[in-house]
């Protein structure tokens, strides 16, 4: 196996002495330690890596660093994993996707041979007529498209999230980055250094050295990594970079959540690949993969090369090769002339054709692998003249420009602009605290590189209030770099210029002629840049193309924006550990110890009932308070302490009834509408004091109130102090006949005689030796007491209302029982009996309404509606005891075959003996004793008759006892 | 295999295919009816009034290319299951123009049916998607209120466990919804339209309108005035800034709303998954990539920028559904700009100018609207009256407290 490695130094991240075995397709393939899955494939003589997404065709490495599909493989459950990328561990099991029968045998090869019967969008052009066509081809076309696959058995690992702080974040940590990272850790900035790969040095890890070139980097990321004021994460991904300079760092199954005061995008730029006829076969790379194959994992990648040049840098890569022991068979060169750089004299010295104003024409393959190329000369843009004779190689290595990885330079609000002089784009107004350095931002010799760095770093630290002297720009010297658009097409198409989607050169030309020549219209029909790596490595060649045969200049091509997230950036990485609140109330353990079956009511949890069966428990629960006594932990109840010289004021404003006139000691319903008559919330306002309001509201519906009560009291100015206490108080409705007896039992220093404490008065005192606030109200029509306390000592009273209780029956009770209770006396849920348009007068809340009021939220509305035609009414009903079918909340009033109502609430009431509930009639049934029909399940029609609520104890003599 | 197919392939390469769309012809001084917004509601309305009423001399005018605003950003589902009677009726006519809409743009716009199913987590949601399921059947929708068991039949990868904050209590199934290729409703009418005459004008923003009493009596944009008979605006996101120039006040607010998808997959989620109390749905197209939205942001803003914060909350709530997920990488996220009335409903039809006619509101839940849109909006400007259809939608109702109270069958995104 080692003899395919090349020697030290090449190979800076594998180490020879740890093999590592794995599986691929089912096959044992040993790697070295260091190796990505791809390098110790490519070790093992294994470039295929996938077949392409329609045609089916071989794909292998473009760039080795995970810019292209092709490298997309599924690693155990994990699908589209980055074969260049992901390093190997011991038996990871890899295996092509999207292949049908393997990858060396897929039967989606034949599509392939379609391909001409597949121009661009022809799904938009078939597969509807007849109708019925859609219906069979979906599912081909779904089960055809997508990559790597996830089985519903997948677990679920671990993730989390951490939060960062920075003044200065550096994004990239090539020279640019290094230089940038330590300059402002210098000028006495707080530092996060964010790195890609594993090692910092960046290109300068695979380029070739320049004469010490190494050793400096090396220094810089030594000095870098020793300066205490900065902090480098590497194998970490920068995902996107927000507003507020809100950075998302992904590393292994971490989301790190930065904060920083400034940033510094230093992401470099990387090769774009040439297009010409077969250059997508394995074998065909970027000339800086194929030094990272040889730098960074020691792999020779071919035996045999052509470098297609377009500019120097491409020199350096056939004297790299040549150096590995790979013959390189010629260069082609893309310039008419190659220039004198001493690198191509180089090149020239060890004996190596160089063909000046040569492209390659046409790649040709076998065995899944580049084979051969036909040389041509270049003619014109995009155009060459005749064509050569085949000439062996099994690698072509291309260099003949570059991209600026600019993604989140135009996330952070940049703009991108075309540059003629470089063909590269160019920054432009980066916002303030967001700045570019090294290549990205058009700076590219070495030593500038490590200067603009500087610069950047300095700027930045001073931005972040790190005072320091910031040296002036650092002027581009991106020109001919980038030979513009190497885009050839040829008679016979096969000339990719999106790998992802598998389009072809024909494909964009096409679709611009049919009129989708807007860069977005042309993304959008062709999907060009719309695949797993959103056109990272070809994009600039689309929008070139597009230029081209549209003749337009740059600009008025644009470009396509790339949005977050960059890379790798999983589903669980941004749900974390998933904290979804829960709220308790403090006795919910004693209602676990008694059996309840719980239930969601909003963020809470609350006590559904006691005991494991719905019917039997409410029966018993009811029959308890009907008769004994029941408890029930309200705790969840909104709680508002209005405090101040206008609270009642205030409250007036807020809600529909009058409050000013309301005694010290005495307790009131409260209603609010929203600002177009519809009912929002109910609950009771409590006097404690002339200038002490508390206030209840509904579980759900709290923070709105109180979102909104400070919403308006923000325009009113009213002096009002408004707090929301409901974590801070537990509630607890002792209700029942016996309920006073227990009260007393517990010891309690109100007096609970019924003409000192009314019904509807409100009490402070102890209870059960635990400050309390008593209202004597309660939803069930009941003697009964509403006792508020201390969270923190809700359990000890709970538990002495438990033991005092025991001689008189009481029982515990939960929220369908409470249901039931309500029902029986008519009372409304507000969100249940009401939608959110109701106003009063619909639900039969008129009462609740100040009608001598002049102001309150929802008036001006309720006036208007109140004053014209009425089209629903709440009424209380009761079914014929014969009723084949009991209907269910939410089925509808039909009346002469439309919908004229609904029936909100409906129940079997023990108590009463037969089936109760509230229902929306149109006003003219509405009067008592009226019939009307509901359609119940299956069809089934109903009838029901409007009777007078509350159902039960309809002059209230049991509540007010 | 299909003659369009076998007729385009052996096409000789040297030979362009024949444009389908017409480039941006030059402004002329004055149109009939004038289109403000080549969005899917604008190009369908344009289609209408072409095919159906004739009108000659249309123009559509948009800031941007064709189709870029929420037409390009929207998650592509289409139902009819809301909740107002008014609402369902609407829907239902659009759903059952999405049916032949194919056929009749001679263009594959991807109707597929899917089951959509709406998650009920607490017994008032099951409540809710009871009355939702008898309004739908009632007008003639189908639309079920399921158990758990049926739910787990339906999609089986979900996590139907107990043991989770808001376990699956039951579904609201919607066996006709589906989706439908967003990008290709808009580009469908635009192609049939140009052939029936209509101009469409890229990057021509309009930047006024001269009103002149109760009228307006030109369009200025930034290639020029042009006179015009009648204008339309169908303008999304921008409605509010728009219908000022015209010197009318809406009754919406602006909000971002944002959704993403997800790298390609083979195929694993069948049905479409909205959880309202988890605020997030998902589907998996065509292309094998899992499209996930949910609520519209917590505030008004006029950005389409994105957000982690959305990303994040989203990911926490489809885990809960969907644990497995976890391994699978984004592909990309966006956001639109959805223009929210206060009841969920859109507003439509004839405005206090006699020739001004308004298209908006459509918030998160315009998509599914768009071939109903085109339809009636034609009627209502070919015929100066407010098709009965669309009474409800006033754009006065704010003012009289005639609200269709759609929140709760619209309020999470789609
Ligand atoms: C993330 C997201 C997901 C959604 N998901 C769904 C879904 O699943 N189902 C669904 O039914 N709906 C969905 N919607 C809503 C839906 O996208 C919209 O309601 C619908 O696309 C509106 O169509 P339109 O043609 O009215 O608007 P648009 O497509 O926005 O068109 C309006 C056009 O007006 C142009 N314009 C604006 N100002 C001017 C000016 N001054 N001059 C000229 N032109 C101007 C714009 O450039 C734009 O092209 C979603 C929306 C978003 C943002």
């Amino acid at each position: 196996m080692s003899a395919a490695r090349l020697p030290a130094p090449f190979g800076r991240l594998v180490d020879r002495e740890r093999s590592v075995t794995f599986s691929f397709e089912g096959r044992r393939i040993t790697g070295l330690a260091g190796d990505t899955i791809a390098s110790a494939l490519a070790a093992n003589g294994q470039w295929m890596l996938s077949r392409s997404f329609k045609y089916h065709r071989p794909r292998g490495l473009v760039s080795a660093a995970g810019l292209e599909a092709n490298a997309l493989v599924q690693v155990g459950h994990e699908p589209n994993v980055a074969a260049d990328r992901r390093a190997i561990t011991p038996d990871l099991d890899v295996r092509a996707v999207n292949t049908f029968g393997g990858l060396d045998h897929d039967l989606g090869r034949a599509i392939g041979l379609l391909s001409r019967f597949m121009p661009v969008g022809f799904y938009y052009r078939t597969f509807y007529t007849p109708r019925a066509a859609w219906k069979v081809w979906e599912p081909v076309i779904r089960r055809l498209a997508g990559l790597g696959t996830i089985s519903p058995k997948a677990p679920h690992g671990y993730f989390d999230k951490a939060y960062l702080f920075a003044d200065v974040a550096v994004i990239g940590g090539g020279p640019a980055g290094l230089a940038a990272a330590l300059a402002a850790a210098e000028a006495g900035a707080e530092v996060l250094l964010v790195e890609d790969g594993p090692v910092l040095g960046g290109s300068a890890t695979f380029a070739r050295p320049e004469p010490n070139g190494v050793a400096a980097v090396e220094a810089l990321a030594a000095r870098v990594q020793a300066h205490p004021r900065v902090t480098v994460l590497t194998e970490a991904v920068c995902q996107g970079l927000f507003a507020d300079h809100w950075l998302s760092v992904t590393q292994g199954n971490r989301l790190n959540k930065v904060r920083a005061r400034s940033v510094v995008v230093a992401t470099g730029a990387h090769e774009s690949p040439a297009v010409f006829r077969g250059n997508d076969l394995p074998g065909i790379m970027l000339g800086s993969a194929a030094q990272r194959l040889m730098r960074l994992w020691a792999v020779r990648p071919g035996r045999e090369a052509v470098v297609l040049a377009g500019n120097d840098d491409a020199y350096e890569v056939a004297l790299d090769l040549a150096e590995a022991g790979v013959r390189v068979v010629a260069v082609a060169d893309l310039r008419a002339d190659p220039g004198s750089d001493p690198r191509v004299g180089a090149v020239r010295a060890r004996g190596i054709a160089v063909h000046a104003g040569t492209t390659v024409a046409e790649a040709l393959g076998q065995d899944n692998h580049v084979a051969a190329v036909r040389l041509a000369p270049v003619t014109g843009p995009g155009t060459f003249g005749a064509v050569g004779e085949p000439v062996a190689c099994d690698l072509v290595a291309m260099s003949v420009g570059y991209v600026p990885a600019t993604a989140l330079l135009t996330q952070g609000g940049a703009r991108i602009v075309p540059d003629d002089a470089t063909f590269m784009p160019r920054v432009e107004d980066l916002p303030a605290g967001l700045f570019a350095a090294g290549s990205v931002g058009g700076v590219w010799t070495a030593e500038r590189v490590v200067e603009d760095g500087t610069r950047a770093g300095r700027a930045a630290a001073a931005h972040a209030g790190h005072a320091c002297p910031v040296p002036g720009p650092v002027a581009p010297d991106g020109e001919g770099r980038t030979w513009p658009i190497p885009v050839f097409p040829h008679p016979k198409g096969k000339e990719f210029i999106d790998f992802d989607e598998d389009l072809q050169v024909h494909d964009i030309i096409d679709a611009a002629a049919m009129g989708w020549d807007h860069i977005q219209l042309l993304k959008r029909f062709s999907t060009a840049g719309m695949g797993p790596t959103q056109g990272k490595l070809t994009n600039a060649l689309v929008q070139g193309l597009l230029g081209r045969v549209t003749r337009q200049v740059a600009p008025r091509v644009g470009t396509v924006t790339i949005r977050p997230p960059i890379t790798g950036e999983k589903l669980g990485h941004l749900a974390g550990r998933g904290f979804e609140p829960r709220r308790l109330t403090a006795l919910h353990h004693r209602h676990e110890a008694l059996g309840a079956t719980m239930m969601v009511a909003g963020t809470w949890m609350r006590p559904a009932h006691y005991g494991p069966d719905l019917a039997s428990a409410v029966e018993a629960e009811v029959a308890a308070v009907r008769q004994a006594v029941g408890m029930i932990d309200v705790s969840t109840l909104g709680k508002l302490e209005i405090r101040g010289p206008d609270a009642a004021r205030f409250l007036e404003r807020i809600y529909t009834w009058k409050y000013e006139t309301l005694a010290v000691g005495r307790v009131r319903y409260v209603l609010m509408l929203d600002e177009t008559g519809g009912i929002i919330d109910d609950g009771v306002a409590a006097r404690v004091h002339a200038e002490h309001f508390y206030v209840t509201a509904t579980t759900g519906g709290v923070d709105r109130v109180y979102r909104l009560m400070q919403f308006f009291n923000a325009q009113w100015r009213m002096k009002v102090d408004i707090a929301n206490v409901t974590a801070a108080y537990a509630g607890i409705n002792v209700l029942g006949p016996a309920s006073r007896a227990v009260v007393q039992a517990v010891g309690t220093t109100v007096d609970l005689a019924p003409d000192a404490f009314p019904y509807l008065g409100v009490r402070e005192g102890e209870v059960g030796g635990v400050p309390a606030r008593l209202m004597r109200i309660g939803f069930g029509g009941e003697l009964g007491y509403e006792i508020h306390v201390p969270a923190s000592q809700a359990g000890a009273l709970w538990d002495a209302l438990i033991k005092a209780g025991a001689g008189h029956g009481l029982r515990p009770v939960g929220v369908e029982a409470q249901r039931v209770l309500r029902l029986e006396k008519g009372h409304v849920i507000v969100g249940q009996d009401t939608d959110s348009l109701t106003h009063p007068l619909e639900a039969s809340l008129g009462w609740a309404v100040g009608r001598k009021k002049t102001d309150f939220v929802g008036k001006p509305a309720l006036d208007i509606l109140e004053a014209r035609p009425q089209s629903r009414r709440l009424v209380g009903f009761a079914l014929d005891p014969a009723a084949a079918v009991i209907p269910k909340e939410n089925h509808l009033v039909i009346r002469d075959g439309r919908i004229a109502g609904r029936v909100t609430s409906i129940t079997r009431s023990s108590t009463l003996g037969k089936v109760i509930g509230l229902a929306y009639v149109e006003p003219d049934q509405a009067g008592e004793g009226t019939v009307f029909t509901v359609r119940a399940d299956g069809g089934t029609l109903v009838s029901a008759t409007v009777v007078p609520t509350p159902f039960y104890d309809p002059d209230n003599a049991r509540q007010e006892m | 295999m299909p003659l369009a197919l076998l007729k385009a392939g052996f096409r000789s390469r040297a030979k362009a295919p024949p444009r389908e769309l017409p480039a941006t012809p030059d402004l002329r001084k004055s149109y009939d009816v004038v289109i403000i917004g080549a969005g899917g509601h604008g190009l369908a309305t344009a289609h209408a009034l072409a095919t159906t009423w004739g009108v000659r001399r249309i123009a559509v005018l948009d800031k941007g290319y064709l189709g870029g605003g929420n037409t390009a950003r929207n998650t592509a589902i289409v139902r009819a299951n809301y909740l107002t009677p008014e609402g369902v009726t609407f829907y239902k006519e659009s759903m059952s123009l999405f049916e032949t809409l194919s056929q009749e743009l001679d263009f594959n716009i991807m109707y597929t049916r899917k089951p959509h199913l709406t998650l009920a987590h607490t017994d008032a949601s099951v409540r809710t998607m009871r009355w939702r399921a008898e309004v739908n059947k009632h007008l003639g929708v189908a639309s079920e209120l399921i158990d758990e068991a049926k739910v787990a039949a339906i999609e089986p990868c979900l996590n139907m466990s107990r043991d989770v904050r808001y376990p699956i209590l039951g579904a609201l199934h919607h066996p006709v919804g589906g989706t439908a290729r967003h990008d290709a409703v808009a580009w469908g009418y635009a192609i049939r339209g140009a052939q029936a005459g209509v101009e469409i004008h890229q990057l021509t923003e309009v930047t006024g309108l001269r009103v002149e009493g109760t009228r307006v009596r030109a369009v200025e944009t930034t290639r020029g005035t042009i006179e015009a008979g009648q204008v339309v605006q169908a303008v999304a996101g921008a409605s509010s800034l728009m219908a000022r120039h015209a010197g009318l006040r809406l009754a919406l607010r602006t909000v971002p709303l944002q959704a993403c998808v997800s790298q390609p997959l083979k195929p694993v989620i069948n049905s479409i998954i909205v959880s309202g109390s988890l605020h997030c749905y998902i589907w998996q197209s065509q292309r094998g990539e899992l499209v996930m939205g949910g609520a519209v942001d917590p505030y008004p803003l006029w950005s389409t920028r994105s957000t982690l914060d959305f990303k994040e909350g989203l990911m926490a709530h489809m885990l809960e559904l969907f644990p497995f997920l976890a391994e699978v990488r984004m592909m990309r996220q966006w956001a639109g700009m959805a223009d929210m009335t206060p009841d969920f409903a859109p507003i439509m039809g004839k405005t206090p100018l006699d020739n001004y006619y308004i298209d908006a509101g459509w918030g998160t839940w315009g998509f599914k609207a768009t071939p109903v849109c085109g339809k009636r909006m034609a009627e209502c400007v070919a015929t100066d009256t407010q098709p009965d259809i669309l009474k409800p939608f006033r754009h006065d109702r704010f003012t009289h407290f005639d609200q269709v109270g759609e929140a709760g069958a619209a309020s999470v995104g789609s």
